[in-house]
């Protein structure tokens, strides 16, 4: 490589910082939405890297399903302790007890679609008017479509078709009352160029991500941690297995896979040679072929 | 594996309905192995509902439901994929004349330009229309690939009739560096593999350019300039004195202890330090995101320029522009807009459509009272501030500039300064 060329992984962290910047200039209210999982680490990370040496000067949203593994919430509070930012934690449970979301019913119930009504509402609450988020393009169909600055209506609605077109680096975040915007700062990240820059970077995550013991749950070929949120049907049974997560969502949903990497090396190694991307275990993907666009068009992150 | 130094290339495919480009993209991805088992299944298991007889490699990029109903592209996808040499990000872009917008908007950052041409039906209007917004974004490269070369038998004069067809285009164009190469995306002949179909081509697959395309001078190294994105002021203990200012290199090399100078203000000063998160930078350039700190106390902030101070960009309120219409309500004179370029972002007014381009003779309409959707022309607009910028052949960054209407906060057209 000639003199004057940066890799692709400083070239994705500089376009990703440049956005970070430009959400904290051009809105009042902006936020980063923290699931907890690996992406939203990542950005964190980046907001950390693009303010220092000042704090991040916006506060980051957990939207609480109470489905979450408990790892993910020690690890929540031990990150935002450190870098010293505010958390806003939006709870499922209490929209449930608010009658403004309905508990599924069934063996497979989730509460990943009731996220939506806690997540809308809690933005609302906060007068959010830019919610970043650590969601990129190569994870989803519908998500490869999504622009950086994505425009919501003021019902919190995605309009695929009706995009405003984004062009060089120059990103258009003006509004009306009421609406505001979804960014996704590492929309141009693979799950390949995530993990290189963890492992470049040294980033701490949940051990989740690592290779552990745990009591699964194999159903419809989806490995599911056992739980006191799943139940099980006749004839399931729950094994001992050698597992790791390669995304983090809620514990009856999230897929595990069968794994001896306990290191980056070697997650990353896996990775290579793996046939089937990460969300290929989110049994909330599976729903329909267009699941996905679905719950974005409503909202969903 | 180890972690790999390699470069990014972005580049955007543009082609006419049905030329295969969807295919080709799924083909690159298909080849380089970037497509995993649960994906390949879903498109198998969806072109057997559809009743197709081979495995439509489309159905990898149209992703939104109406796409995949109409076997159509309707919104630039993104797309990636790497091999041990180069990480790609694809931008692949509708062919139909109603969305020409999105292929502006994917040939903006693009590095590279493939051009597809059915080699049954060879150059056509959209292949015009498809090349002249190449050169008009300025994207330093292009490969022609001619497609579909199974259905003429693997001809050598097919090839060669498109090949000088669209070299007598071409010099009406401004791209300094085309490729042709002779493909079928369905056979895979060419594409990652060298055909086994036509010896009679001597030249390299459409992977090898890909790979080897000389990018590192596609970025403007020579004039300094540094938008000012934000000040960052920690108020800590600390770090009390701490006045950074946050942006990302559009052009030139900054150093610590170079002479430079704020716009609009025209203060001169010295870099003081580089750096990102606290680690020192010896040398910025383009496209590296930093954190610039100076040896005086400037009063400057979001919007303003630094730049050297003997190498200053176009200073000024009216800038002539070459823009692509992008809204249904067509673009009239006398019309209030907000521009941002770069950090920047003012009212202006459009004083003057000077001329429309005819995108397939390539020639001049004057004395035009407006320019409609997918239209390009000439304009002159007069900002309510004074801007920083180069013309756009110098430099994509400081030379480029969005329209937004004022009323529905759309972004409404693309500017090319000239």
């Amino acid at each position: 490589m000639s003199n004057y060329v940066i890799n692709h992984l400083r070239e994705l962290e500089s376009e990703a910082i440049f956005v970070i910047r430009e959400i904290a200039a051009q809105f009042e209210n902006p936020v980063l939405l923290f699931s907890g999982g690996k992406d939203s680490i990542l950005l964190t990370h980046l907001a950390k890297k693009a303010f220092y040496p000042a704090k991040i000067p916006f506060p980051l949203i957990h939207v609480d399903t109470g489905h979450n593994f408990p790892e993910t919430i020690a690890f929540r509070d031990a990150l935002v302790d450190k870098l010293g930012v505010q958390l806003i934690v939006g709870s499922v449970q209490e929209s449930i007890d608010k009658g403004r979301a309905k508990e599924e019913t069934g063996a497979d119930a989730s509460r990943n679609a009731l996220q939506i009504v806690s997540l809308l509402d809690t933005l609302e609450e906060h007068k959010v008017d830019a919610a970043m988020g650590g969601a990129r393009r190569d994870e989803e169909k519908a998500r490869a479509k999504e622009r950086f600055f994505s425009h919501r209506d003021e019902f919190g609605q995605w309009d695929p078709k009706n995009q405003r077109p984004e062009l060089w680096n120059l990103f258009n975040g003006r509004k009306n009352y009421g609406e505001h915007f979804r960014v996704f700062p590492i929309s141009n990240w693979t799950e390949m160029d995530v993990w290189e820059y963890i492992k470049l970077e040294n980033i701490d995550l949940p051990s989740l991500y690592f290779s552990h013991k745990r009591d699964c749950v194999v159903r419809d070929g989806v490995i599911l941690a056992n739980s006191e949120f799943i139940k099980l049907k006749p004839g399931e049974e729950v094994v001992n297995m050698t597992i790791r997560y390669r995304t983090c969502g809620d514990m009856p949903i999230t897929g595990a896979v069968e794994s001896e990497a306990d290191d980056l090396t070697k997650i990353i190694e896996e990775i290579a040679t793996t046939r089937t991307t990460e969300r290929g275990g989110r049994a909330d993907d599976k729903r329909a072929e267009t699941a996905m666009e679905d719950r974005k068009k409503q909202g969903y992150f | 594996m180890e972690y790999q130094d390699i470069e990014l290339l972005r580049f955007t495919t543009a082609g006419s309905v049905d030329d295969g480009k969807s295919t080709l993209i799924g083909r690159l991805l298909y080849d380089s192995k970037s497509i995993f088992q649960d994906q390949l299944d879903a498109v198998e298991e969806s072109s057997k509902n559809k009743g197709f007889d081979y495995v439509d490699l489309s159905l990898l990029t149209d992703g939104l439901k109406s796409e995949r109903e109409q076997g159509i592209t309707i919104d630039v996808a993104y797309r990636y994929f790497a091999t041990p040499k180069r990480k790609f990000i694809v931008a692949d872009t509708p062919g139909h004349i109603q969305y020409t917008r999105n292929m502006v908007t994917g040939a903006s950052t693009a590095n590279l330009a493939i051009i597809l041409i059915d080699a049954r039906k060879g150059m056509l209007e959209q292949t015009h229309r498809h090349s002249f917004i190449a050169s008009l974004l300025r994207i330093p490269h292009a490969i022609v690939c001619v497609n579909k070369m199974d259905l003429v038998n693997y001809s050598e004069d097919a090839y060669n009739k498109i090949v000088a067809d669209f070299k007598a285009f071409a010099t009406k164009l401004n791209i300094s560096d085309i490729q042709f190469i002779p493909i079928s995306a369905l056979a895979g002949d060419n594409v990652v593999n060298t055909s086994e179909n036509m010896d009679w081509y001597k030249g390299s697959t459409l992977m090898y350019h890909l790979e080897t395309v000389h990018i590192s001078s596609d970025y403007n190294h020579v004039d300094c300039r540094f938008p000012i994105q934000s000040v960052i002021r920690p108020h800590t203990l600390e770090n009390q004195d701490f006045r950074g200012f946050a942006g990302r290199i559009d052009g030139g090399v900054f150093k610590p202890g170079d002479r430079v100078k704020t716009l609009p203000s025209g203060f001169v000063s010295t870099i003081k330090t580089i750096e990102l998160n606290g680690e020192q930078i010896a040398e910025a350039y383009a496209p590296m995101s930093v954190t610039m700190t100076l040896e005086d106390e400037i009063d400057t902030s979001r919007g303003d320029m630094i730049v050297r101070e003997n190498n200053v960009p176009e200073v000024g309120q009216d800038l002539e522009v070459l823009v692509t219409w992008m809204n249904s309500n067509p673009l009239l004179a006398r019309t209030k807009v907000v521009i941002k370029h770069t950090t920047n972002e003012c009212m202006a007014m459009v004083k003057e459509l000077k001329y429309k381009v005819d995108i397939n003779t390539l020639h001049r309409i004057e004395n035009i009272d407006k320019i409609e959707m997918n239209g390009i022309g000439r304009i002159s607009i007069r900002t309510s501030k004074p801007l920083f910028y180069d013309a756009y052949r110098r430099n994509r960054q400081t030379g480029s500039v969005i329209i937004i209407d004022e009323q529905t906060n759309e972004t409404i057209g693309a500017g090319m300064i000239i």
